[in-house]
């Protein structure tokens, strides 16, 4: 087990680095980050002395090197478009984002595996084939144009829902939360419905095929010999064996939750990572695009050792092998 | 007895290449499914619809001589103030909203279409190069495509997006604009190219031809790309309808982000997103509309792209 979590964390070490170099790359050559601080009118004097204090004439091996220890501080300098570090404005916008991520993590977890066993259990009722339908239809859909339809019908049609923004949020001093008030929760609603969809349908999808495999193995049968209720059999039994994957699945796919994030942050202006990288990227603001590469793929190696760790817990078979890496 | 062997080739004319057409399971399994009948009327008819738009369009949409602001909110299927019919509206400029989509998913296609070809180009080369050579080459063209498959691709367009917008003078932004994000776009996307044609180079490498070729003294690139190419192409057609279908969706999504093609030559996803604002004042019709093209186009393609994986796939055929 040790060894195992060791070598993961070597190799997640490795792409992180792999992933800052790309990072201080874009950083260092894209736009020029003196004329991109000073202005137009700065003289020579100052143009020479920026040079001196960010480091650019070192050279290229020791200025990565500063760029890691900088990134390790959690520095990645000052935001050309907003002129406020880097870092401030990540911490400030993240607690909306991770609160939007959590809660359509939780609505496609609940509702997609609630969905699946119903799905999976009565196979050929009118309500599976119509769950089906609207599912194939909602991973169809690009994003923005769910979020825009959910606007269109709850807001701009029922009126019962706001369109955009975070309602009034709590400061709870370094986290500002929207659980907390009647319009933080109901503008939550809506966009987390959105980003939660696509991995709604996948989930449910996922949790279906294996139940269907799973009812149809010995085991089960024997179970049914046994008499035992058909509660204890879907559930105990059928239920247990199918989230292996659904655990690999969805821990792998909070990377394309990230991606439609960006979206439907923006689709709802909530306030979020998101919606900062996308701004970065209409203004060029290399530092935060540096910066939210470097954010995502530690939150990608994180979720994937976790899941690696997860699968270990869940899944005795692999402890037997004590290679374990696949 | 000769004489009665000798005629034996004649007597089967060799068929023309539209008798093999009609023959072929392609054809038949065609025939057979309506899914497939459908999205290709449908894709055909929009695709037509975009490339004959200057020619077919009620209004030229983007010449300022012809706009008119009293036409501005006109509702679907009906006459605006300054008498002129409009079947799907127009915005608030008074532009046609058939023909600002027909000249959106002109541009919506294009960049899509060039997009997939340069995915296309890239990653069968790249996946050609690294099935046939092997060894160091092929561990570090995979590892790179397998890092950017963990990653979605619309983040890596973002990513592309923002470092060219850095490195392309302000003057020229306007109109590298379209160029930039067919780059963004087609790098995204050639990993899936790449990992598909080296698995099939890998089982092609060992068959007897390319060994005959090899012994015949024929140059390595030859071989890939004379010999090799043309048996993993079929893998390759399915991908790129799918991913033409996917492209199409990534521009929209760049576009709807305000990353993508300037608003004076809107595609459809500029379209969606400046309509979004008159959805709250009740002009439905100026997003609606674009929204049904972009979906309609973008699935039907993806379906033909479904129904030729199963085609191609002869473990589906009884």
């Amino acid at each position: 087990m040790v060894a195992f979590i060791a070598r993961r964390l070597g190799q997640s070490v490795l792409v992180m680095l792999a992933v800052a170099l790309i990072a201080f790359l874009i950083f260092r050559f894209v736009g020029d980050p003196v004329a991109s601080m000073l202005g137009q009118d700065a003289n020579q004097g100052d143009i020479a002395e920026l040079r001196d204090r960010l480091g650019l004439n070192d050279p290229f091996y020791l200025q990565f090197y500063h760029f890691v220890l900088d990134a390790l501080r959690g520095d990645f300098g000052i935001s050309y478009r907003l002129q406020q570090p880097v870092s401030d404005l990540i911490l400030s916008r993240l607690p909306a984002t991770i609160e939007l991520a959590v809660t359509s993590a939780v609505i496609a977890l609940v509702f997609g595996i609630v969905l699946g066993i119903y799905t999976a259990l009565r196979r050929r009722s009118v309500e599976t084939a119509f769950i089906m339908t609207v599912s194939l239809i909602g991973v169809s859909l690009p994003t923005f144009l769910i979020g825009i339809g959910l606007i269109y019908l709850f807001a701009v049609e029922l009126q019962v829902l706001p369109s955009f923004g975070r309602g009034q949020v709590v400061d709870l001093g370094w986290w500002r939360t929207g659980f907390l008030t009647e319009s933080g929760l109901k503008s939550l609603i809506l966009p987390a419905i959105t980003l939660s969809l696509f991995q709604l349908t996948l989930i449910m999808r996922l949790v279906r095929a294996e139940m269907l495999e799973v009812l149809r193995t010995d085991y089960i049968r024997f179970a049914r010999a046994r008499g035992l209720a058909r509660r204890v059999i879907h559930f105990r039994h059928a239920l247990r064996n199918t989230l292996v994957p659904v655990i690999t699945i969805a821990g792998l796919q909070l990377g394309s939750v990230i991606a439609f994030a960006i979206i439907t942050e923006t689709v709802f202006q909530w306030p979020g990572v998101g919606s900062l990288f996308v701004n970065s990227v209409q203004a060029v603001d290399v530092p935060v695009m540096a910066a939210y590469l470097v954010f995502v793929a530690l939150v990608f190696v994180v979720i994937n050792l976790i899941v690696d760790i997860l699968y270990w817990v869940v899944n005795p078979r692999l402890r037997d092998s004590a290679s374990g890496g696949r | 007895m000769t004489d009665a062997v000798e005629p034996a080739p004649q007597s089967a004319p060799q068929p023309t290449r539209f008798q093999r057409f009609a023959r072929s399971d392609l054809l038949w399994s065609y025939l057979r499914s309506p899914v497939a009948i459908v999205s290709s009327i449908v894709a055909t008819v929009l695709i037509l619809a975009a490339i004959l738009a200057p020619w077919l369009a009620p209004y030229t949409p983007f010449d300022p001589a012809t706009l008119n602001l009293m036409d501005g909110f006109t509702p679907p299927d009906s006459t605006s103030f300054a008498g002129h019919y409009f079947l799907l509206g127009a915005d608030n400029q008074g532009r046609d909203m058939l023909s600002t989509i027909m000249y959106g998913s002109r541009l919506s296609l294009f960049v899509g279409f060039s997009a997939t070809v340069l995915a296309a180009g890239l990653g069968v080369g790249l996946g050609l190069i690294a099935g046939y050579l092997g060894g160091f080459v092929d561990a570090a063209i995979m590892r790179i495509a397998d890092i950017q498959l963990s990653f979605p691709a619309i983040l890596i367009a973002l990513l592309i997006f923002g470092i060219a917008r850095g490195l392309i003078p302000p003057a020229q932004q306007q109109n590298a604009a379209v160029w930039v994000l067919i780059i963004a776009i087609g790098l995204a996307n050639w990993a899936q190219f790449a990992r598909t044609v080296r698995g099939a180079t890998l089982v092609e490498r060992r068959r007897e031809y390319v060994a005959a070729a090899r012994i015949m003294g024929v140059r390595p690139i030859s071989i890939l790309f004379r010999h090799v190419l043309p048996n993993v192409l079929g893998p390759v057609l399915v991908i790129a309808t799918i991913g033409l279908a996917l492209a199409i969706i990534e521009e929209a999504t760049l576009s709807y982000l305000g990353v993508g093609v300037p608003p004076t030559q809107p595609s459809l996803g500029t379209l969606i997103r400046t309509g979004q604002q008159f959805m709250f004042s009740g002009e439905w019709w100026i997003v609606l509309f674009p929204a049904v093209a972009l979906v309609l186009l973008a699935l039907s393609v993806n379906l033909l792209g479904d129904w030729l994986r199963d085609a191609l796939n002869p473990k589906l055929r009884r």
